[in-house]
């Protein structure tokens, strides 16, 4: 990855951790919650936390649907691949998510028929190609690529495609940040949000 | 999946008002624009794609600053890969 060297450059980590104690108020304390699992797992990989000053606190968010997604709901689609009639498709993020029994990446090398689809349409395609298996699709997402499921299933009764379905893992978020905000003991100060989930509804 | 790519509409194919295609860093995919049906989009526009589906509008400046973002953060490659992938409308 490009500028992996720069981020990871101790003097400049050191130079802005230094610009943050400067800035903050030294007499309250700062409570940040990172929304995603991704920030969580580098926040620890990298010891950000030990770098910043004392009083500025990270809280740990939501997640994301891949990261908090149950290792259940995981074997529950492995399960489905193990049908020899099936095509499991699922998003690049899902194939190295492990459930108790494996990850789909490792069923796939055994032998079960899953494949990494880009979008959920394409899925939809494998399954009018294939007429004499049924396709399943691992649908994951927030509310920004629920949307792009609901239509492929709208897209799949429209062409009455019957070999065809999803196995729903969708989830929200603006509902759980919203909860946090509203509870009476909250004492968060600022969140570090999702950021293409941000990006797509645009807040 | 967790990626949001800026691209431009250029082109609807005649046979469906459901696929445009769009260019990111002169790479074209068919891609489907159904979400933003009655937004009176057209040839020229930008979008956000995700998924294979323009998932909503943006400003020329809005793309152009998401792929400096990308590109800032090495992802430009795995953007354009994406957009590769998707072979639904390729039939």
């Amino acid at each position: 990855m490009k500028y992996v060297d720069e981020y990871r450059d101790p003097k400049l980590i050191a130079s802005v951790a230094h610009e943050i104690a400067r800035t903050i108020d030294p007499k309250r304390l700062y409570r940040i919650m990172e929304v995603c699992g991704g920030h969580t797992h580098a926040i620890y990989r990298y010891g950000l936390a030990d770098v910043l000053p004392k009083n500025i606190e990270f809280v740990h968010g939501p997640g994301c649907p891949v990261c908090v997604l149950p290792t259940g709901r995981v074997d529950d689609g492995l399960t489905i691949a193990e049908h020899p009639n099936v095509i499991l498709a699922c998003f690049g993020d899902m194939m190295r998510v492990p459930g108790t029994k494996g990850t789909p990446l490792e069923y796939k090398a055994r032998g079960a028929d899953i494949r990494m689809v880009y979008s959920p349409l394409d899925a939809l395609r494998l399954a009018k190609e294939n007429p004499q298996k049924h396709v399943c699709f691992f649908a994951i997402g927030f509310e920004t690529t629920a949307p792009s499921t609901a239509l492929t299933i709208l897209q799949a009764k429209a062409e009455n495609v019957r070999n065809f379905s999803i196995f729903c893992n969708h989830v929200v978020v603006i509902p759980p940040m919203r909860a946090i905000v509203d509870a009476p003991e909250m004492q968060i100060d600022a969140f570090i949000g999702p950021g293409h989930v941000s990006a797509v509804i645009g807040s | 999946m967790c990626l949001a790519i800026p691209a431009q509409i250029v082109e609807f194919p005649e046979s469906s008002k459901a696929v445009a295609v769009a260019e990111v860093s002169g790479v074209r995919r068919r891609v489907n624009v159904d979400l933003l049906r009655g937004t009176g989009l057209a040839v020229g526009d930008w979008v956000l794609l995700h998924v294979g589906f323009a998932m909503s509008r943006i400003s020329e400046e809005q793309a152009r600053e998401q792929m400096e973002i990308l590109l800032m953060l090495g992802e430009s490659e795995p953007a354009l890969d994406e957009l590769r992938g998707y072979n639904f409308a390729e039939a």
